[in-house]
């Protein structure tokens, strides 16, 4: 197999050494080129923790996170970073920013030439169901919750990345549009072949997107698998959030 | 004579010592946002220079007006009779509300969307001149106009260290006891206070984002 895109090592982390508890500990995780990773777990279980370790927003306090083979600590932060697609809760717009403002920062701070960045800008929003002409000039304020939404995923893919991070990307909306934008997502990796690591406490959301569930309760992994695996697992944390979807053995969504 | 009997009769004088106050307000404010505003920018991540700079603008304003523009008039380059003193003294005036306003502006922008903005890569500078500022520019607006109002009713005690504008009149009014002179230099003074406040506070709310 090859090397993994992601690799945790052993990572602990904890706010301050005085801290009883570490928000993470033992965690060992490789993420494969190409995988959904679905992060579930309840408020305070460590997920959105763990993501932003990903993308240097936090840093370990031992052990190390390795992208593309390299420690994080090793890169230059803003490099890795702008190989790192990030999409969070509909918040993260600039509210004073037009929607084509938004999306084409991170191209026109790379410098790319301006055809390119229109094309890039026509082609993400496109992909993301949105048309181009009509929403350029719009402000986030403007937009619905859904819209907004597929702002931020157009914004996160527009200077190419590899890696997409999303922290509850469909946390904030009302379920029609989420069951939308879900089902949108699904085509949209297939045809973008990202590796994808997300953030949910919503276990249908997790079995529908992620190519593989890593379970967290109190900052440790507790348990992994395709969804298939998932709905079989033993663990009573896992059962508890399958029971909570009312989804048993067999009864895939 | 009644206050607006002595405006007509004496209107070029009149308008001359508004022109007069004009200037001195127009460069002292802008001598003032040129100075806060990047101070305050500079003060933002630093937070021992922004408790020394906050502190050092805050005792400025508590000085009675009338005395700081005294202790000026002794100090070489700076002091002495005339203008340039009264600029001076009402820069210092005008610097907290600036200073201040444009710290608390950059420092209340959600925290939210500054995690976004370096989880995309942007870097400090970046997000300092991208986000941070366009999203304070209202809040800089309202410290600007609320050192413009200061500033106008402050310039009217430059004319006590030779500085002429409005204040001219009022002191003069003092010392002939004649409510008529006093408005004279009040009521403009007044009418300058309301429209930089009404025109302030529009380009203010145009910057607001919501």
């Amino acid at each position: 197999m090859s090397h993994p895109i992601i690799e945790f090592r052993q990572v602990e982390y904890q706010i301050s050494s005085i801290s009883p508890q570490p928000i993470l500990s033992g965690i060992s995780l490789e993420i494969h080129r190409g995988e959904t990773i679905a992060l579930l777990g309840r408020s305070g279980s460590g997920k959105t923790t763990l993501l932003k370790l990903i993308n240097g927003l936090r840093r370990v306090s031992s052990g190390a996170v390795l992208v593309e083979e390299r420690d994080i600590r090793h890169w230059d932060i803003i490099r890795l970073r702008r190989g790192i697609g990030y999409v969070i809760q509909e918040t993260g717009l600039f509210p004073h920013l037009t929607v084509r403002e938004n999306v084409c920062l991170i191209p026109e701070l790379e410098k790319w030439p301006a055809e390119r960045i229109s094309s890039r800008y026509a082609e993400v929003l496109q992909s993301v169901g949105l048309s181009p002409a009509l929403y350029s000039q719009r402000f986030p304020r403007e937009l619905s919750g859904g819209q907004r939404q597929r702002v931020g995923v157009a914004r996160a893919l527009a200077a190419d990345p590899e890696i997409l991070l999303m922290d509850e990307p469909f946390g904030a909306l009302d379920p029609v549009t989420r069951a939308e934008l879900q089902r949108e997502f699904l085509t949209l990796r297939q045809n973008l072949a990202k590796t994808v690591v997300f953030v949910t406490h919503d276990v249908r959301e997790a079995l529908l997107l992620g190519t593989r569930i890593i379970l967290l309760d109190s900052g440790h992994i507790i348990a992994e698998g395709t969804a298939q695996e998932f709905v079989k697992l033993d663990h009573p944390v896992a059962r508890e959030f399958l029971a909570a979807a009312e989804l048993s053995t067999g009864a895939l969504p | 004579m009644n206050s607006l009997e002595f405006m007509v009769s004496h209107g070029s004088e009149v308008l001359a010592a508004t022109r007069e106050h004009l200037i001195l307000v127009v460069i002292s404010m802008a001598i003032a946002s040129v100075l806060g505003v990047p101070l305050g920018l500079a003060i933002v991540g630093h937070p021992r220079s922004r408790a020394v700079a906050l502190a050092v603008a805050s005792v400025l304003q508590t000085i009675p007006s009338l005395a700081l523009f005294g202790f000026l008039i002794p100090l070489p380059l700076i002091g002495g009779i005339g203008t340039h003193t009264a600029i001076v003294a009402l820069v210092l005036y005008a610097l907290l509300p600036i200073l201040r306003n444009t710290y608390v502006g950059l420092t209340s922008v959600d925290p939210a969307i500054l995690e976004a903005a370096e989880g995309m890569g942007m870097t400090e500078r970046q997000i300092l001149f991208r986000v941070r500022l366009p999203l304070a520019s209202s809040f800089i607006m309202a410290g600007i106009r609320t050192a413009a109002v200061i500033t106008i009713g402050v310039a009217t005690i430059a004319a006590a260290i030779g500085a002429g504008g409005l204040g001219t009149f009022i002191f003069r009014g003092v010392a002939m006891v004649s409510d008529a002179v006093i408005l004279a230099g009040a009521i403009p003074a007044a009418i300058l206070a309301l429209l930089a406040d009404f025109l302030l506070g529009r380009l203010e709310r145009r910057l607001r984002v919501s």
